[in-house]
């Protein structure tokens, strides 16, 4: 009994230490989740302007004189080369504003629109010539980035001039301001201006460079697992080959970025900033993941459905291609669209091979000049624009979005074809 | 498991054999442990179904059966082992010196410090020999000092039949030692403890004979100190180390006697079967 | 664009040898056995008309830019040629800009050039076609006359297939190869006007003014030691985050947790490798680094706004997976019978796991933490954009500290010229990084397999 009362006398203590260490661990995991809530939601709350541009209602005459053509004009790209469309939105401009008369405060009205008003003008012209015949049209215009973040806060900035708030302040008496659903975000491309930047370049070139990486690493990733499982022979080369493998997944990507430019761009003189480049760059990156991934697929086929067909006088390249393979490729591709999500959101070392280059078109093929999401984001974040800050956030949100969805969609096919054997 | 709740199952369906309730002296006046109606579940599957039997002080108790037939589980479920099984729940009354083991103010770190447990798989920690016997004191307490440890360290390998083989390399590491070594190194780290019982679960059967023999031996000795239960699918073991043996069977505690009785002249058809050998 | 049209017609002339040869099998078949199935006749004949077309136009790409370089400097005058060999390079970009704008700005040597690139480019071209047209005819013709009988039509397939798969895994190595090389040599190149030694323990780093004042050999601006220090001083405050809220939550969810809440805190957790590291080097400079610089000022304290403190915490949450996970992994591997051995004694579970299951599982978890460490020190997107870019030799985490990888980035991109030793010493930077992250990796892999041995 002596010893019994020794342990009684240590329990308490003891169970003190015990709940101690408990709460250590809880407060490790909620540490873990209120930093992704924290990093998720602050995110979410700092692109939801972006997602609401600023307008402002302009009325415009467009009847052929304003415009300084004859009339009936045919109405094409050539023949409006010569219209002043800024000039036909500043006298709209005052108009609204007829006791705007000073010099300076005229420079601070036309700056209450975007510069990119102009071709929204002619854009609209472009495409519906008839309204010309109406003289006159009622015009909500893209506002200009400041206004718009003067607007949404509804609180002044630096950058808004007292008289330009009080321009503000008339417009909104008058109704003629309103937000409404960014389209510009998802149809333009990168722009100097806030209020005219958009993702669309973006997500081609991420297009484009992910159709080069998973071209080349999905083949090359899978011969090379189906060689390292069931061809390859025990010696030194092979162990040579998985050692590799396994140090590749571990490199810093920024230096498969300086093998790029090196390699690729300098030795073989690849062009800069293309697509395929970066394309080859995040292929040899994401390799070691489907390797790795499709090794493990190919591992769990039972040896017995290979023996079947072994059995049935099969070479073994006719069993690995007609059985193993089929029954691994749920595998595979879970494997494969992990390596792509990957690739999706990789951004240092495509810097390297400049993709940060500032492009305004978007990119038609794997050799045009291009830019992905990712660094796209990056390059808004170094902007010291206040609105590029929403912006930002938004992209974040697309990019995010996206991973998540791949993502689901690798959970869902391991979900749907996991076997039992 | 059809037939769960009828009062007389058929337990073997080939042979048509009834089950009416345990035969033989599953009771006895000084127990250690008494277990009444013990009904032991995994999740929806019931592991062990109505289990009365005592466990008499200083007695070396062996319970046999054919693999799955609960013997386990019973055991694990005297030191609360298959707390540690999270879909595991145990029903019944089951008394340590009358005190409820699936009581609220019983301890399980109490329980287990009483009853230590001997597993299957000699299992040393990853730690010097020293310190694999050291370590129940320590966790607990019980040493004042390095000698007292020193001391309590040194005692529990004699006792273990150890010391001799190691006593000069305590330093080294327990895994190092061979697997009848290691198993006995598992009874010192136990013994270490002090404890009142020690439950062996097939503690020889990853071991040759000849580390079976010298297991054999110490259970004997031990049996001075200790209250003793081992499960073992040898009969021979049984035969050799026991003073009384219960017979497990499907979940169900057929017989139970004194291990010369049962061996030689069982009253259960199944028991029966297996000491003979038609099963097992 | 030719490639493309070349390639299409490699696969064309495939297409035509499979045809063939399977009909001509399948005619031979007729008359007695064979020892192949007439569509393998078909693959063994497309492989000998595709795949040596296929190399040689593989080859004649890679190489055919290196030969119109060469040509183009034989015509470009002398000037041009003794300065360095990077204003070649720019005078290449500048003929396909003009080439690509049709604009030679009335430059007799941009025309001369230009004239002799497309000249060059024509050449190359229809010789490509017709040894491309050639070599698949010949091909299938050489696959033909072969006789039937005597050809093991499938396991020739089957050799060329099991040779690609060998080729397919060869690539890793060739991975490896490339980046030592690349590397290698440009860093080769800029020890050569900077000493190795005053790289390796300068204090002083300063790129830009040895390009200003025109001093390529100029050795005193290029001590990478402060860039060293800070990264390893926001690695090790990533680290700092990482391990202790990595392990416990891994020993949490491991040991502690129910099913269900491990099923849905697992991947939850996990969710914080998944998210891009430029997403965190947004929320860092945005967010971390104000908050963090706010909160210093609040109590009186000059925390610089691009504190390597920033840096560090979002790079500790960005790897608390990597150690939770790898940690969950090893503790997992401990088995069963440590944790029955250990509660049968009457030990806690808390007592468990500190003194039986860490432990046992040491080897495993520092192998964890060292392959965390190796990415936090890799790691680009965070510290370019929330750290700085002034190297200060400093400890104090509140200030700010620039990192080998930002250093990288800031002196790749934007213009640049090959030769500098500005853009050479990245390149010296890049070797360091690979080879400290090697090292570590190898590491740390040996220390796991040895740890997964001991429990199989």
């Amino acid at each position: 009994m002596n010893n019994t009362e020794q342990v009684k006398l240590s329990l308490k203590k003891r169970y003190a230490r015990e709940k101690r260490f408990q709460w250590y661990g809880k407060i490790a995991v909620w540490i873990g989740f209120v930093f992704l809530a924290t990093l998720l939601l602050d995110i979410t709350l700092k692109a939801l302007p972006a997602f609401q541009k600023t307008e402002i209602q302009l009325q415009v005459p467009i009847d052929w004189e304003t415009l300084g053509l004859q009339p009936d004009t045919r109405i094409d790209p050539e023949s409006l080369r010569t219209v002043d469309f800024g000039g036909v939105l500043k006298k709209s401009l005052r108009e609204v504003f007829p006791d705007v008369k000073k010099r300076k405060d005229k420079k601070l009205l036309y700056r209450l629109i975007s510069s990119g008003a102009e071709y929204q003008l002619r854009d609209l012209i472009l495409s519906e010539p008839e309204l010309i015949q109406q003289g006159k049209i009622s015009l909500w215009v893209t506002a200009d980035d400041d206004v718009d973040t003067f607007y949404k806060l509804k609180k002044s900035t630096s950058r808004i001039k007292p008289k330009q708030a009080e321009m503000i302040q008339q417009l909104m008496d008058q109704g003629k301001i309103r937000t409404r659903f960014n389209d510009t975000f998802f149809q333009n491309s990168d722009s100097r201006e806030p209020e005219q930047a958009g993702i669309r370049g973006a997500l081609v070139g991420s297009f484009w460079t992910l159709l080069v990486t998973l071209v080349i690493s999905l083949p090359i990733g899978i011969g090379a697992a189906v060689y390292l499982e069931e061809f390859a022979p025990k010696n030194k080369l092979t162990d040579i080959i998985e050692v590799n493998i396994n140090n590749l997944a571990a490199v810093p990507s920024i230096v498969f970025g300086l093998l790029g430019l090196a390699v690729f761009i300098n030795f073989f003189g690849m062009p800069r900033s293309a697509p395929l480049v970066g394309g080859i760059v995040l292929s040899l990156m994401t390799l070691p993941t489907i390797i790795i991934s499709a090794r493990a697929a190919i591992k769990s086929v039972p040896p017995s459905i290979k023996e079947a067909a072994l059995g049935l006088g099969a070479s073994h390249m006719q069993t690995v291609f007609h059985h193993v393979l089929p029954l691994a490729m749920p595998g595979i591709l879970t494997g494969a669209i992990i390596g792509m999500a990957q690739a999706l959101g990789e951004t240092a070392p495509l810097l390297m091979i400049g993709m940060v280059a500032f492009i305004v078109d978007v990119p038609g093929g794997i050799l045009d000049s291009a830019t992905v999401l990712p660094v796209q984001i990056y390059l808004w974040a170094d902007s010291p624009e206040r609105a590029f800050t929403a912006l930002t956030a938004a992209a974040i949100l697309v990019l995010l979005a996206f991973l998540v969805t791949m993502n689901a969609i690798a959970i869902y096919l391991r979900k749907q074809f996991e076997r039992r054997w | 498991m059809t037939t769960l709740h009828e009062t007389a199952p058929v337990i073997d369906a080939h042979q048509d054999i009834q089950f009416d309730g345990t035969i033989g002296e599953n009771l006895v006046e000084n127990a250690k442990f008494s277990t009444r109606n013990v009904n032991v579940f995994y999740g929806e599957k019931q592991a062990i179904f109505d289990a009365s039997l005592d466990i008499a002080e200083n007695e070396v108790i062996a319970l046999i059966g054919p693999s799955g037939c609960g013997k386990s589980t019973y055991l694990r479920s005297l030191n609360r082992m298959n707390d540690t099984i999270p879909i595991c729940r145990v029903e019944g009354e089951l008394k340590l010196d009358g005190e409820n083991i699936y009581g609220k103010s019983m301890d399980p770190v109490l329980l287990r410090a009483r009853v230590g447990m001997v597993f299957q798989k000699p299992n040393p920690f990853p730690k010097s020999i020293y310190d694999n016997v050291a370590y129940g004191p320590r966790i607990h307490g019980l040493a004042r000092n390095s000698s007292e440890l020193d001391e309590i360290v040194e005692t529990s390998l004699q006792k273990a039949g150890l010391f001799k083989e190691v006593k000069d390399r305590l330093d080294a590491p327990g895994t190092g030692l061979s697997g009848g070594q290691q198993q006995r190194l598992c009874i010192a780290r136990t013994i270490a403890v002090s404890p009142e019982v020690i439950l062996m679960d097939e503690p020889a059967s990853a071991l040759d004979p000849i580390a079976t023999a010298t297991i054999e031996e110490l259970i004997d000795e031990l049996r001075e100190n200790f209250t003793i239960a081992i499960v073992t699918h040898s009969m021979q073991q049984a035969a050799r180390v026991s003073q009384r043996t219960a017979y497990f069977h499907l979940g169900r505690l057929i017989e139970v006697g004194q291990t010369n009785q049962i061996f030689t002249n069982p009253r259960h058809q199944l028991t029966e079967n297996y000491i003979t050998g038609k099963f097992g | 664009m030719t490639a493309s049209v070349l390639i299409l017609l490699i696969i064309g002339l495939s297409i035509l040898a499979f045809l063939a040869g399977r009909f001509r099998a399948a005619r031979a078949q007729k008359n007695g056995r064979l020892k192949a199935l007439p569509k393998h006749y078909g693959y063994y004949t497309a492989i000998w008309s595709g795949l040596p077309a296929l190399i040689l136009l593989v080859a004649w790409s890679a190489l055919k830019p290196v030969y119109i370089h060469e040509q183009i400097r034989e015509v470009l005058p002398q000037s041009v040629l003794t300065q360095s060999n990077a204003s070649v390079d720019l005078y290449m970009n500048d003929i396909l800009l003009a080439i690509q704008n049709n604009d030679t700005r009335d430059d007799p040597v941009l025309i001369r050039a230009v004239d002799r690139y497309q000249q060059l480019q024509q050449e190359s071209n229809w010789i490509l076609t017709v040894l491309v047209v050639l070599l698949g005819l010949s091909g299938i013709v050489y696959a033909m006359t072969n006789s039937l009988l005597r050809t093991q039509a499938r396991s020739h397939t089957e050799t060329v297939i099991r040779v690609a798969l060998f080729i397919c895994s060869g690539v890793a190595i060739v991975t490896t190869i490339g980046i030592v090389l690349s590397v290698l040599f440009e860093s080769l190149r800029f020890f050569q006007s900077v000493n190795f030694f005053d790289f390796v323990f300068g204090t002083k780093w300063s790129p830009q003014i040895a390009i200003r004042a025109d001093q390529a050999g100029s050795s005193g601006a290029f001590g990478a030691v402060p860039l060293f220090f800070g990264t390893l001083l926001i690695s090790a405050i990533a680290l700092l985050i990482a391990v202790p809220v990595g392990l416990f939550s891994a020993i949490y969810l491991s040991e502690y947790a129910s099913q269900r809440f491990r099923a849905t805190a697992k991947p939850a957790l996990e969710i914080l490798a998944g998210i891009p590291t430029v997403v965190y080097g947004f929320f860092a400079a945005l967010t971390v680094a104000p908050f963090i610089r706010d909160l210093g000022q609040s109590i009186g304290l000059d925390v610089s706004s691009e504190s390597a403190l920033a840096a560090g915490v979002v790079m500790g949450v960005m790897i608390i997976p990597f150690v939770s996970s790898l940690s969950d992994d090893v503790i997992t591997a401990v088995p069963q019978a440590m944790r029955d051995g250990s509660l049968g004694l009457g030990a806690t579970r808390s007592e468990t796991i500190k003194q039986v299951i860490i432990p046992a599982a040491l080897p495993g978890i520092v192998g964890g933490v060292l392959l965390a460490a190796s990415r936090a020190i890799g790691e680009t997107m965070i510290v370019v954009m929330a750290a700085g870019l002034s190297a200060n030799l400093t400890a104090n985490p509140l200030e700010a500290v620039t990192t080998v990888t930002v250093q990288i980035v800031t002196l790749l991109t934007g213009d640049q010229e090959f030769d500098s030793p500005k853009t050479l010493a990245a390149f010296a930077l890049g070797l360091m990084l690979f080879v400290t992250t090697l090292v570590l990796n190898v590491f740390a892999l040996h220390i796991v397999r040895k740890y997964r041995e001991q429990y199989e």
